[in-house]
């Protein structure tokens, strides 16, 4: 094996050998945990780094290979869309961790979590790096079985059917998926990932291609939490905080998104996916979604669902970029990958650590919020306001280059559709800010822990936060975001 | 090889009648000579596959008198692969059932350890007869310490499902005997190779297949003859569940296999192959769904047992059609085979260890233990999701191959029936599992500090390590099954 392709190997087992320590690691030596724990995290954003730094060059191949059975491989490779995703989960990882370590302070089974946490994680580069459907679905199902223990990790009636519900609709969405991959490998042979497309040799088929490609919806589209197959995502809200943050509104939901991408782009590939009547369908249940999601959170009391459901909406553009027809809608749903990421996981960190530090909730119960935790509220506004698309907060640039991409491939409607998801994203998110800033507070504070709020909780959304805000100004600079996602669009749809 | 490959051939069969009989000699130190025992014969069988890889498939003529007369041993990649199969979970039970059966079981014990390697001797024989009669003898064998291997912990009630498991043994091997005797009285010989190349589709030979093949079907306990299985398997001692619905019942379905790969082949496209593929079915979603009621952790796993057999019946139309890639299916009912072999003998010994540790396996009782008893719960889990065949996992790999057949033949039906299958099994898995990590204080656990002795933990968790890792060999064991296997093609042959 040589070190180029170790890299996405190491990538992935970064993550996997501290959980699989950790589940070894007795409840109280929680600085040994902590210490594994980090050290993978750092320990994989070193790797990550070096592989960028070879495919921003382009003249490095990243690649892994495995033997399973004859004709099919488990293939690791890094390429330019699969790092997006990479990066984004790494390092939103190092985050988490941090503010899960404050935030399960006085939990039980800490090991069991983290370790589950890690694997998570590993699971979600492994989708990332995949480099064949084949590996795509068994790093899919790894994640939904290793997500498990955290839905339920309070071990309550509630947790245990929102438990119940998440595996019931991923398990479902696995089978889909999985017909549809042995499916596909027995009318196209084993199917690499490939710019452009990977299924140029086929000829005919078109029924089985529509069919499947519904199948590969259902599957990812469960995940991607896309109407009407959203129903876990709200009932997985039960997890603690740091469950919700990254899984459920980065790593789960885009592992679906993801897989949407990958299956259009370098499956099917476009111009396929166009001549078979495919991306208007799947357009339509976009823009649905988005708008239905948005409208459900209005009538959200409870905080954290009110951004289950925002997120239920979110994820959608994603998937309404890559149906858009065109590389400036793709570079939309590309980059709302990223921004959505940063700032819901920003939005739900403000929400755990209200719930932590003051026992708030509920939005009724926010008034005045504000003035007792500064940080992290002026933290939740710039995510909340970045979600309804005010510049320069991150979410703006996805929005116009969604816009933009809508109108330049003829499908004008959408952008009306991206103007009433803002507007819906106001009437939800502005209250809340209203209640916080302006409105004294009511009562007492349900559970007010004394002191200050542990800094753990402070800090992660105030770094997101902040990176959501760069991302915006600095959109335009060279080795931005945007410029990567440039490098993507350019080499998928231009190969 | 120090030896001639050959000899191993007969030492696979010769070592654990060897350790039957010293431990039953020496009832005091059995469970010394078992492990000793249990390990030489793990190293023989593996010493057997290398001879086998290096010889491409092995023929052994004991007594020096050869088909047709004599006996005839033969090593091929399939009979191979069974033996190793046999031998891994062989090896785990050995070293659970030092813990299992301590001291104060003394007596059970001085039986457990003559008819557990007695079992593993006739096992291995069977998997390496060459001929129908000797196959017989085998089978009959198996049964025999099979069953006394149920009535081993005494209650009334594991009595009497031996006592119903003897019985259906019996007439399963009355019906296989008389179906040799069709064979004899038309052909003439008993090599099944023999027999093979002049068997054709005569009316003979249909009753014989008949008579055999519902024989077999009882011993396996494909449904509807199924009703046997559950109790035997639920009220045997823990490491005896293992075995029986791990190893004993792919005895009988390998000589199922076997004979409509070779003798039967002509009749490949009767109807016969439907039906098998129809009862697969039924079994199935029968044996899911009542392993979806059962209140008790055994019984679920013997239903799910019921319900995994299923699967090995239902591409047996593909694996009899000549336009199908029948060497593909035949990698994945095998696959399946060894996949569910570790799945299952995993989840019998965590389930007995569960009954162990809490004094009975109520599902109530299993409630908040994932604390408690991480170990055994992570062996459950894990041998469940190879059961529900998730990936990564040798149930994963198995079935991935059927699916693949099964599209490829454009037997959509046995598609929707391995999906919903593998939903129902998450189903019943999820039972156990989800329970196990809710959250309750410790004075509502159903025992506080329950014990499980180390050996008994670490070898079901090995078995589940397993059948997780089988998950990434594909390869070699398939390149073994490729070994001097014989498919013969129907009508012509």
């Amino acid at each position: 094996m040589t070190w180029e392709s170790f890299l996405p190997v190491a990538i992935v087992l970064s993550s996997m050998i501290p959980g699989l320590i950790i589940f070894w690691i007795p409840e109280k030596q929680s600085q040994w945990r902590t210490g594994v724990n980090l050290l993978g995290a750092v320990v994989k954003l070193v790797f990550i780094a070096i592989v960028m730094a070879g495919v921003w060059r382009g003249d490095t191949e990243y690649e892994a290979r495995l033997s399973l059975l004859p004709d099919l491989d488990l293939v690791l490779r890094a390429d330019g869309l699969g790092l997006l995703f990479v990066v984004l989960s790494g390092t939103l990882w190092l985050v988490t961790t941090i503010y899960a370590i404050g935030y399960l302070e006085h939990s039980h089974s800490r090991s069991r979590f983290f370790a589950f946490f890690s694997l998570c994680v590993s699971a979600t580069m492994g989708i990332a790096l995949a480099g064949n459907l084949f590996t795509f679905l068994i790093f899919y199902e790894l994640l939904t079985i290793c997500t498990y223990p955290l839905v339920i990790h309070n071990g309550t009636d509630e947790a245990m059917g929102g438990g119940r519900t998440y595996l019931a609709y991923t398990l479902t969405g696995g089978v889909a998926l999985l017909v549809g991959v042995v499916w596909l490998s027995v009318i196209a042979g084993p199917v690499e990932f490939t710019d452009g497309g990977a299924l140029g040799h086929v000829e005919g088929h078109v029924t089985a291609l529509t069919v499947i490609f519904a199948l590969f919806m259902i599957g990812t589209g469960v995940k991607a939490a896309i109407f009407p197959m959203h129903g876990w995502l709200p009932r997985a809200m039960v997890a603690p905080a740091p469950v919700s943050a990254l899984l459920h509104a980065v790593a789960v939901v885009k592992a679906g998104a993801f897989g949407v991408s990958r299956i259009v782009i370098d499956v099917y590939g476009v111009d396929l996916a166009q001549s078979l009547n495919l991306l208007l369908p799947l357009l339509i249940a976009a823009c649905t979604t988005v708008i239905v999601g948005s409208v459900l959170a209005v009538f959200q009391d409870d905080l954290k669902r009110r951004l289950a459901y925002s997120t239920v909406s979110q994820v959608s553009y994603v998937v309404m970029g890559v149906a858009i027809f065109g590389p400036i809608g793709a570079a939309g749903g590309l980059l709302h990958l990223v921004h959505q990421g940063v700032m819901k996981i920003t939005l739900f960190f403000g929400a755990g650590a209200f719930a932590e530090t003051l026992g708030v909730k509920k939005v009724s119960q926010m008034n005045g919020i504000g003035s007792r935790m500064p940080w992290t509220m002026a933290a939740f506004t710039v995510g909340a306001l970045g979600m309804i698309g005010v510049p320069p907060v991150a979410g703006f640039i996805s929005k116009w280059y969604l816009g933009t991409g809508a109108i330049a491939a003829d499908v004008d409607w959408v952008v009306l559709v991206l103007l009433g998801s803002s507007l819906l994203n106001a009437i939800y998110f502005l209250p809340i800010l209203y209640r916080a800033w302006f409105l004294p507070q009511i009562d007492e504070w349900p559970h007010e822990e004394p002191g200050p709020a542990n800094w753990m909780l402070v800090a992660p959304p105030v770094v997101t936060a902040v990176a959501a805000l760069l991302l915006g100004v600095f959109a335009s600079a060279d080795f931005s975001l945007l410029s990567w996602v440039e490098l993507i669009i350019e080499r998928e749809y231009m190969p | 090889m120090i030896l001639e490959s050959e000899i191993w051939l007969a030492l696979v069969v010769l070592l654990p009648l060897a350790g039957a009989i010293l431990t039953f000699m020496a009832p005091r130190y059995a469970p010394q000579i078992g492990t000793v025992s249990g390990v030489i014969v793990f190293g023989a069988v593996v010493a057997l596959t290398l001879a086998v890889v290096e010889s491409d498939a092995t023929r052994l003529t004991v007594g020096g008198w050869g088909a047709p007369l004599g006996i005839d041993l033969v090593a091929d990649g399939l009979s191979t692969l069974m033996l190793l199969m046999t031998a891994v979970v062989g090896l785990a039970i050995t070293a659970y059932a030092v813990g299992y059966f301590g001291e104060s079981s003394a007596h059970k014990r001085a039986y457990f350890w003559p008819l557990w390697l007695f079992l593993w001797a006739s096992m291995n024989a069977l998997f390496l007869s060459g001929d129908v009669f000797n196959l017989y003898v085998t089978l009959e064998l198996l049964s025999l310490a099979a069953v006394a291997l149920t009535a081993l912990v005494g209650q009334p009630a594991a009595v009497q499902a031996a006592m119903r498991y003897m019985l259906v043994g019996l007439a399963g091997s009355l019906m296989y005997l008389m179906g040799v005797a069709f064979l004899y009285a038309e052909i003439g010989v008993l090599d099944i190779m023999a027999l093979a190349s002049v068997s054709e589709a005569t009316p003979p030979v249909f009753v014989s297949a008949a008579l055999i093949t519902a024989g077999l079907m009882m011993k396996t306990a494909l449904f509807p003859l199924h009703f046997w299985l559950p109790p035997a398997h639920a009220n045997a001692a823990a490491p005896v569940s293992a075995l029986l619905s791990a190893l004993v019942v792919k005895g009988s379905f390998y000589i199922l296999l076997r004979l409509w790969l070779t003798v039967f082949a002509p009749l490949g496209d009767t109807f016969a192959p439907y039906v098998l593929s129809a009862l697969g079915i039924g079994a199935i979603i029968w044996g899911s769904i009542q392993a979806l009621r059962q209140p008790s952790i055994k019984l679920l796993v013997a239903y799910s047992t019921v319900a995994q057999l299923g699967y090995l019946f239902l591409l047996i139309p593909l694996l009899m059609d000549d336009g199908a890639d029948r060497q593909a299916v035949l990698s994945g009912i095998v696959y399946f085979m060894i996949a569910h072999a570790m799945a299952k003998s995993a989840a019998f010994l965590s389930a007995g260890n569960i009954l162990h540790a809490l004094g009975n396996d109520r599902i109530t009782s299993i409630i908040g233990m994932s604390r408690k008893m991480p170990l055994t719960i992570t062996a459950f889990a894990l041998a469940g999701i190879s059961l529900v065949a998730l990936p990564p996992s040798a149930g994963f790999i198995a079935k991935w191959l059927l699916l693949n057949e099964a599209i490829d033949g454009g037997q959509w039906l046995l598609v929707v029936v391995i999906i919903a299958g593998g939903l129902l099994a998450a189903g019943y898995v999820m039972r156990v599992v989800g329970p196990a990590f809710r959250q309750v204080a410790d004075d509502q656990l159903a025992v506080a500090n329950p014990v499980v002795p180390a050996s008994m933990a670490w070898s079901a968790l090995g078995l589940a390590i397993l059948a997780i890792v089988l998950g990434f060999t594909g390869v070699y064991l398939l390149d073994v099954l490729d070994i001097g296997v014989v498919i013969l093609t129907g009508g012509e042959a």
